[in-house]
């Protein structure tokens, strides 16, 4: 049992993990997690891969919504990116996903920047009105453009390959998927110990005073959405490559409220929630699936509600969680945490 | 030319009820700083309710739009009370996206009470097209832009002369002062969300009665006015009404227009490319206030 943390140098305190104790139930984490697709069955595996792109694109959300204070309402749109990238990079140029994942989040990163050009003069709701402009200009052109985007008729993608390895099916794009998302997750957790990852929580918590203390707040602003759209544009690379085929109808507004709603759940400004909020909300429509399932027999009229049901629940759980939990599941958890670490004399 | 006009008086119909759900919006931002983006849901479930109490109790139109406009009264204090209020001083990101959740919540009620087929509406407004000068017209649009002047004509005397509405203008400039000369800052709240819940309604019930039907898209129409807001002033009333006939002409000239070279979509997307060159010029839009930050 532990009883508190005597951090005594400054390397102690900027340690990625508290204690060995949590490093070593990380790496347990991680090994049980690799051994979920020989495990897990099809449909299972499918809800697990999509986690996974969830975690890295509410991620890329937090970084800009929850660290640097930037409101986007414009993630499924950046999603899109990232999606249609890949599909004419693996599609028309035939290059392998080793290049193309990183190519299409360096693709997203230049048109999130592009669209974090008016956080320059915007900030709070006016920026947030601002993406949601970019989400309808960026669907506009993604069922237009259609010698690249293939129009309302959608794209298909091939299978993932790097020279002879083709990733034909969902347990080896779930075995991408996984150390891409940690790694990501790992920059994450990097970038805010370094200088950058401080300057926009400075943005974040009082840009004018951060500006008069010397950061130069556009530039970090649009490093922001870089960053952050960099991780959207990864996460839509990996959802188009499990998708196969994308058209516009995948990326709805309501993909971008699902992850504002996956941070807000999960925790805002916090990396851990953004994990937790991404597997809520991903796993949620699952659940319920079961649960209305299992309910068909006596109430029949469930699944033919199960849409409504679906978003009303999604709605009602984000409501809920603002008015009772503002601070998100993260909070929660180290409420528990720390409830256990000094039981039975916790008061 | 006449194909001109005929764009024009539409552009002009849509843009009256843009208006009048633009005066929801900016009674709620004036008064609490909230950009709610439930209003289309608002709007939607006005329409329906409307739509429901005349087909299944064979109740005459007028006293049904008259049970709609309490309904959405109610439900805006409701609102009001249960969930916003417990959101005074959380960030803005919180309060945007409880309105997006109370969003989805609005729409699966409808969509689990009403389904997602389009209910045609009752025929309000007589077909006989009128001409007005040489251009033949709908009555049902003149009907909806007469309605929607004397409501806003109504609702301006209400904040130029009426106790509440002064009370409302106070609180709207200061609520620290409203509070000092004995407004009750919360019930002005309530009765700005009601005062928005009803002209949503209104809105909602007249796009019914001009496209003869009502669908789940009708909750669009909420994010189509942010545009227009903005374009006017987040915080001006006058502003709602000058960018919503704007916006509504724009939007139907270009598509109108552009629709046949691009081939299809223009009017969906117009405001809101309008939208981001309004917020690089113009942040505050062409009459709402100018903020000024201090640390």
């Amino acid at each position: 049992m532990r009883c508190g943390d005597f951090r005594e140098t400054y390397a102690e305190d900027m340690a990625l993990f508290e204690t060995a104790f949590a490093r070593r139930a990380m790496l347990a984490f991680l090994a049980a997690m690799v051994a979920v697709p020989w495990i897990a069955s099809a449909f299972w595996l499918d809800v697990g891969l999509r986690v996974l792109i969830a975690v890295i694109a509410a991620t890329g959300l937090n970084i800009l919504t929850g660290f640097t204070g930037q409101i986007s309402l414009g993630n499924a749109a950046f999603l899109a990116v990232g999606a249609y990238s890949t599909a004419y990079l693996a599609g028309h140029w035939n290059l392998p996903f080793p290049l193309v994942i990183p190519a299409a989040g360096l693709i997203t990163a230049l048109v999130g920047m592009v669209f974090g050009v008016p956080s320059l003069r915007l900030k709070g709701l006016y920026l947030a009105v601002a993406t949601l402009a970019a989400h309808f200009v960026i669907e506009f052109v993604a069922s237009h453009w259609e010698s690249v985007t293939g129009g309302v008729n959608g794209i298909s993608i091939p299978s993932p390959r790097a020279g002879p390895l083709v990733l034909a099916n969902d347990r080896q794009l779930y075995l991408l998927a996984l150390p891409v998302a940690a790694g990501l997750l790992l920059f994450a957790r990097n970038l805010f110990r370094t200088k950058v990852g401080k300057a926009f929580v400075a943005i974040r918590d009082q840009d004018i005073s951060s500006e008069v203390m010397g950061v130069n707040v556009f530039r970090y602003k649009l490093l922001s959405f870089a960053v952050s759209s960099f991780y959207v544009g990864v996460a839509g690379s990996l959802l188009a490559y499990q998708a196969r085929i994308i058209s516009p109808e995948n990326f709805p507004i309501s993909v971008a409220i699902d992850q504002l709603g996956m941070i807000i759940i999960g925790g805002l400004g916090s990396l851990l929630g953004s994990v937790f909020g991404a597997v809520f909300i991903t796993l949620l429509p699952e659940l319920l699936r079961l649960v209305t399932g299992a309910l068909a027999t006596s109430f029949p009229e469930l699944t033919t509600l199960f849409a409504s049901v679906k978003m009303g629940v999604f709605g009602l759980a984000i409501v809920l969680f603002l008015i009772f939990e503002p601070d998100g599941m993260a909070a929660r958890w180290h409420h528990i945490k720390n409830y256990w670490k000094l039981y039975p004399f916790s008061y | 030319m006449e194909f001109f006009l005929q764009l024009l008086v539409s552009g002009l119909v849509i843009g009256s009820i843009y208006a009048l759900v633009g005066l929801g919006f900016v009674i709620i931002y004036k008064s609490s700083s909230i950009l709610n983006f439930a209003q289309g849901e608002f709007l939607m479930l006005g329409a329906y309710v409307c739509v429901a109490i005349v087909g299944t109790h064979k109740v005459p139109f007028l006293a049904a739009f008259l049970i709609t406009l309490g309904f959405s009264a109610l439900l805006g204090v409701l609102m009001e009370r249960l969930l916003l209020r417990p959101m005074i001083g959380e960030p803005v990101i919180s309060v945007i996206m409880l309105t997006l959740g109370l969003s989805s919540v609005l729409k699966a009620v409808v969509q689990g009470i009403w389904g997602t087929d389009t209910r045609p509406y009752p025929e309000i407004f007589p077909t006989t097209p009128v001409m007005v000068g040489p251009l033949p017209v709908s009555q049902g649009y003149l009907y909806s832009v007469a309605s929607v002047v004397v409501l806003l004509t109504l609702f301006s005397i209400f904040f130029k002369f009426s106790r509440a509405g002064i009370a409302m203008r106070a609180t709207a400039f200061s609520q620290q002062v409203a509070l000092s000369m004995g407004i009750s800052v919360k019930r002005i709240f309530a009765l700005a969300w009601s005062i928005a819940a009803v002209v949503s309604a209104v809105g909602g019930v007249l796009l019914g009665g001009i496209r003869g039907g009502v669908d789940g898209a009708f909750a669009l129409f909420g994010l189509k006015v942010i545009p227009v807001v903005i374009l006017g002033g987040l915080d001006s009333v006058l502003g709602a009404i000058v960018g919503g006939l704007v916006m509504g002409v724009l939007e139907n000239l270009s598509g109108g227009y552009l629709d046949p070279l691009v081939g299809g979509g223009v009017k969906e997307v117009a405001p809101f490319i309008a939208l981001v060159a309004i917020l690089a010029v113009k942040p505050y839009g062409l009459f709402g206030k100018v903020k000024i930050e201090r640390v």
